[in-house]
């Protein structure tokens, strides 16, 4: 067991977990931060994504060792009031079946936005093909991204 | 007009005062950008509101609470049921808050998310319920200002007196309207003057899922909970032995039990669990079969040639047209097992405490999973409460009870609340999978290319009745042999996204393209004529409407542009299930002098779309499903365990391979039939049938990808 001090949505969660434990399950089971999902848990399909300074970034596969000072951003610290330009495209959309892939999808895309504001077709693909939806709501999601960069 | 229609009585016991409060899980939005009014709490809500039946609740400030009975799990029925609700009460939608109601057997029936049967079977009851609602408020409006009812309209949530250019908001008329009686019958709205069905109503859930509030089963925590995983068994196999001192070693591991053939490692947070289930030596040893992909081809070819198949349905005499055919075609079709692997794996929350349990969690069948766990512990259901949580998919998989009375059985061995979680690796090689089939057909021309004999005998494993015998070609050929034959196996199998008919439509409507070829007709004509021949002359049992059916592939063609451009190469493919007629058509175009599947063109008659949003999804998701699947995804067994156990070897469609999708409704005013499952079993077919067109080979095996027939084909599209 190690203690570490993470820097999470802007506020400082000091937690004593074995080196190894991925940030993902240090975000559910010990901050109560269940909008980061598990699905795969071998960096395969996105769900648990979360901002690591600003990179959208597999959590399940992250040691919480290897996070040190690095700016933690969840699917709950995206916005205050649910407002993310994304989030509202999403919502603007309706993109969502079973919703379970979205808040990893939302980080994708949020991830990509901040860094390529106008993305083009083929780069909204390049960016979210590595998150997959079970569901098929692939359509939308790429609607949404498009529509996110334009509305912002 | 207004239809009348007996209300169903049961809903509108009268529950004086106030509604009952509870756990639920719901949550407002009304939109990030409309202003801020004064909005009450859910809870300031629930506690004015008063019950007019088991949908719905009205307070005095005009906020409607509807309940939704049935799982949700993305067929959006959380959303569409309160739309229908609303539509006869004709509440203003945005003064609507949606609660998912728990399992309650004396308010609800069939609250089950399975066979695309929720919408078809509760239409009338929903309508009943807002209808007669507005029915009460509208008899209370009429006291209030003297006037006969006949005077009265309403209007988003108002009870509007024209003549005197009064309106009264239905928050005004619910203490009164709940006193009196409720009438035997109702009017219900002609469809044609519906105001929110039809309209693109948003998600109910769409702030919970965007903003990551816990509303799945895998996200309770609960006071004093453990957590578990547990190791199970390989199909055929039994425990001999388990040596868990090494799982035992890990910190934060509070127990290890071994029970029912599982080993279950429990603590307080998932990682540890993970790597202590990694360190368990279980010795298994066989508890009958144990098998693997080789044995199941040996079976399957066994069983085709020689099994002793069932009759599922015979007409005329197959080997005399067989007989005097001038030509006869023969093809066999086949399909892998495949897992659901919904996103959210299996999981459950269970507390038993005495001989009462809690229950909380994700599935589509809460009642079997209660009756299951009150028969486990030997106690009446009225003892389990069971509250639902949204489910991060099912396709199926959560139609079994096996992921709750495992937790339940834990919880009572451990005196304590748990909740289990599967990992993807437990959920993929847990069982319960779509089963393997075999098909293979036969069809007999005659000198003008009439189809005049047809045979299908079909192998499956643990697949139950691997044909639908009395679906379409079925009645439109004079002598058909239609059998089954099936193989019991260890390996578990449930029903999978439109059970049997998501491999059979594919299998069958590329038969029926390589018939139309040998015969010298188009795919489409073709059809058409047996319809004709159906509807005319029908052979047997008809259980499809052929008029229904005809007019979706007439509409496909036309929307298709069937057949009008050298430059697109397209397949067909038409099927009927779940009550509902879906036919599709595949593009396949050149790009980079390589074949790639540009595009579907589906139209569906579902009857009435209850929400265009939804309705479209479901269809696109349906494809997507379909053709992911069909082409991609393949699970093979050795010695009792599948080959693939996670997305790495288990390969999911993903963003890039998905072509545009062109969704078409038939707009008929018939009541809905059903929409979660009908448009996946077209789509292999139509696209195997395309890919047939493009390049001349026949793809007979999914998936695709694993078949050299399919080699050269482009699979990411280029977008611009
Ligand atoms: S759970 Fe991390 S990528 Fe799938
Ligand atoms: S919406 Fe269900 S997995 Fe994406």
């Amino acid at each position: 067991m190690a203690n570490y001090s993470l820097k999470i949505n802007g506020e400082t969660f000091n937690v004593d977990v074995e080196e190894d434990t991925p940030l993902l399950w240090v975000l559910r089971d010990h901050l109560g931060l269940v909008g980061t999902k598990y699905s795969c848990g071998i960096a395969q399909c996105g769900a648990c994504t979360v901002h690591l300074n600003g990179e959208a970034t597999f959590s399940c596969t992250l040691p919480v060792s290897s996070v040190g000072s690095d700016e933690v951003t969840t699917i709950e610290g995206l916005s205050k009031e649910g407002d993310h330009p994304v989030q509202k495209a999403w919502n603007e959309v309706d993109v969502a079946q079973c919703g379970y892939c979205q808040a990893g999808q939302i980080m994708t895309a949020s991830a990509l936005l901040k860094k390529n504001p106008s993305p083009s077709m083929a780069e909204i693909e390049d960016a979210m093909n590595r998150n997959l939806c079970r569901c098929g709501t692939y359509h939308k999601i790429r609607e949404a991204v498009a529509l996110a960069a334009k509305t912002k | 007009m207004a239809e009348l229609l007996k209300s169903n009585r049961r809903d509108f016991l009268k529950i004086a005062g106030t509604a009952a409060g509870g756990l639920f899980i719901g949550f407002y939005w009304s939109g990030c950008d409309s202003p801020k009014m004064q909005v009450l709490t859910d809870e300031e809500v629930l506690s004015q509101a008063h019950n007019f039946n088991s949908f719905l609740s009205i307070s005095p400030s005009g906020d409607v609470v509807i309940y939704s009975p049935n799982p949700e799990l993305g067929q959006n029925i959380k959303t569409s049921f309160p739309m229908v609700v609303a539509e006869e009460l004709d509440a203003d939608w945005e003064k609507v808050r949606v609660f998912q109601a728990h399992l309650d057997n004396d308010k609800f029936d069939r609250q089950v998310t399975g066979g695309s049967g929720a919408m078809p079977h509760s239409w009338e009851r929903l309508r009943n319920a807002g209808a007669t609602a507005k029915f009460l408020l509208v008899s209370a409006a009429a006291a209030q200002l003297d006037v006969d009812a006949s005077e009265l309209t309403t209007e988003k949530g108002q009870v509007i007196h024209s003549k005197s250019g009064k309106k009264i908001p239905y928050g005004d008329l619910v203490t009164d309207a709940s006193k009196l009686d409720v009438p035997e019958e109702v009017p219900l709205k002609n469809y044609k003057d519906f105001k929110i069905i039809g309209t693109p109503v948003k998600n109910v859930d769409n702030k919970a899922m965007f903003t990551g509030q816990p509303i799945y089963g895998l996200d309770i925590y609960r006071e004093g909970m453990v957590q578990a995983m547990i190791q199970r068994p390989p199909f055929g196999m039994k425990i001999k032995s388990v040596d868990d001192s090494e799982a035992r070693k890990i910190a934060d591991i509070t127990d290890v039990v071994t029970f029912n053939n599982n080993v279950a490692v429990v603590g307080d947070s998932t990682w540890p669990l993970m790597k202590a289930k990694k360190l368990l030596k279980i010795d298994y040893e066989p508890d009958g079969n144990v098998e693997s992909t080789e044995d199941h081809d040996r079976l399957f070819q066994d069983l085709m040639e020689k099994g002793k198949a069932q009759v599922m349905r015979q007409d005329g005499n197959v080997d005399q047209a067989f007989g005097n055919a001038a030509k006869v075609v023969t093809a066999e079709y086949q399909c892998p097992f495949l897992s659901h692997s919904p996103m959210e794996p299996m999981n459950f929350f269970a507390h038993v405490k005495g001989d009462k349990v809690e229950l909380v969690g994700p599935t589509q069948t809460p009642d079997r999973a209660r009756m299951e766990t009150a028969q486990l512990l030997d106690i009446p259901t009225e003892n389990i409460s069971m509250e639902l949580t949204r489910l991060g998919g099912g396709f199926g998989r959560r139609l079994r009870a096996d992921f709750v009375v495992e937790a339940v059985e834990l919880s009572k061995i451990l005196d304590k609340p748990v909740k289990v979680t599967w990992s993807r690796e437990d959920d993929m090689t847990g069982g319960a999978y779509r089963p393997a089939v075999r098909y293979k057909f036969q069809a007999a021309l005659d000198d003008s290319g009439k189809m005049i004999g047809y045979k299908l005998r079909g192998v499956g494993i643990n697949a139950g009745n691997t044909t639908r015998e009395n679906n379409f070609p079925s009645g439109s050929v004079d002598n058909l042999l239609i059998e089954s034959i099936n193989h019991n196996s260890p390996i578990t199998t449930n029903a999978w996204r439109a059970p049997i008919t998501n491999f059979l439509a594919y299998a069958e409507q590329s038969f029926l393209d390589e018939v139309a070829l040998e015969a010298g007709k188009d795919p489409v004509s073709f059809r058409l004529e047996l319809m004709d021949r159906a509807k005319k002359d029908p052979v047997g049992e008809i259980h499809y409407d052929i008029d229904r059916m005809k007019g979706v592939v007439e509409m496909a063609a036309e929307k298709s542009n069937w057949g009008k451009d050298s430059n697109v190469m397209q397949g067909f493919s038409v099927y009927f299930s779940h009550r509902s007629y879906v036919a599709q058509v595949a593009n396949i175009e050149m790009e980079d002098s390589q074949p790639v599947l540009k595009k579907i063109t589906a139209v569906t008659d579902c009857g009435i779309v209850v929400n265009p949003t939804g309705a479209n999804q479901q269809v696109r998701g349906g494809i997507v499903d379909g053709m992911g699947h069909a082409m991609f995804t393949n699970m093979t067994f050795a010695n009792g365990l599948p080959n693939q156990k996670n997305f790495d070897t288990y390969r999911l469609i993903r963003m890039k391979e998905v072509p545009e999708i062109d969704v078409h409704f038939v707009d008929n005013g018939i009541d809905p039939t059903g929409l979660g499952e009908p448009a996946l079993p077209p789509t292999g077919g139509a696209i195997a049938n395309a890919i047939f067109k493009a390049t001349g080979r026949r793809l007979r095996s999914q998936p695709f990808i694993e078949q050299k027939e399919f080699s050269d084909i482009k699979l990411e599209i280029k977008r611009a």
